[in-house]
């Protein structure tokens, strides 16, 4: 069962980054990918400093790294079938990340059934006892998210483009 | 209201990149993130990213507490909370804030981002940020 969902989630790694213009846009890296796992890294860059003065990276970056990798851990612990749709995010801003640290982010599926998958990620800048940001995070798999996973799969097949 | 600090947060260089702008209208504060597609999260729906909401909301947050008194730094969000109601499609986001409470440490703000229609939000946002007014005593020695 989990040979199968890891086999999924292994075909579908290069497109979790490239696959999102916005992820893109960060420079979002992907670092593991198991059932249930997932770990990321937004490597420092200058133009998304959030904080001209001390050179910090812009906390959206950080929300949108969480947001991410809670999405990547859901969708395996879901069964690596449809992609989940964020219910809620919520993240505790720790202290600021160090400036020109590249941020590493991972999550945790903590509990999934049918349609709703419950995560909890960690965010830090080396140490990942010392976290920049903590975040939980629930996440479902809707009708829209359902719709354009069939889309993906039948373009997969070569039934027709997307 | 904190003029140079207002330029500070619009002119930083994650919100410029995403073409962000706050129109002040008297003491009203309107977001807007216009559409781009560096902004999308999910292209199959299409959506925009759900971080992108997200750091939008706590941006037009920051604004809000900014137009609203006088403060010596940007406000630091300490947490938020994000509810996402509806995908946000490949349109422009419109977002406004609502000061819950101020004190002279603590900010309480809600942030609420639509598209089409105001009353169908896409997300709202519930966070609390640490302020540094004006008026307030220096904060105390860290021994």
């Amino acid at each position: 069962m989990d040979d199968d969902i890891q086999h999924r989630l292994d075909t579908i790694a290069p497109l979790i980054v490239d696959g999102s213009p916005h992820a893109v846009a960060l420079g979002f890296r992907i670092d593991r990918l198991t059932p249930g796992k997932a770990a990321m890294s937004a490597p420092y860059s200058e133009a998304l400093i959030g904080d001209p003065e001390t050179g910090t990276l812009h906390g959206g970056v950080i929300t949108a790294l969480l947001d991410h990798v809670c999405g990547m851990a859901a969708f395996g612990g879901l069964g690596a079938r449809d992609t989940p749709a964020t219910l809620d995010l919520r993240i505790d801003y720790m202290r600021p990340a160090k400036p020109g640290q590249d941020i590493h982010a991972e999550a945790e599926c903590l509990k999934s059934h049918g349609l709703v998958a419950f995560v909890r990620a960690t965010a830090h800048d080396g140490d990942i006892a010392d976290p920049v940001a903590i975040a939980q995070a629930a996440f479902m798999i809707t009708r829209a998210s359902k719709a354009a996973q069939e889309r993906t799969m039948k373009a997969m097949r070569g039934e027709h483009p997307l | 209201m904190s003029r140079a600090l207002l330029d500070t947060l619009m002119t930083a260089p994650y919100v410029a990149r995403f073409g962000v702008r706050l129109e002040v209208k008297g003491t009203e504060l309107t977001g807007v993130l216009p559409f781009d597609n560096d902004l999308v999260g999910n292209p199959l729906i299409p959506a925009l990213h759900g971080g992108a909401v997200g750091a939008f909301l706590e941006i037009v947050a920051s604004g809000s507490l900014l137009l609203s008194q006088p403060l010596q730094k940007l406000p630091k969000p300490i947490d938020v909370a994000i509810d996402y109601l509806r995908p946000a499609r490949a349109q422009d986001v419109y977002a406004r804030a609502i000061v819950a409470r101020s004190g002279r440490r603590v900010a309480n703000v809600r942030a609420e981002a639509w598209q089409g229609r105001t009353d169908a939000p896409v997300a709202t946002l519930h966070g609390h940020f640490l302020i540094t007014p004006e008026s307030s005593d220096p904060a105390p020695v860290q021994r």
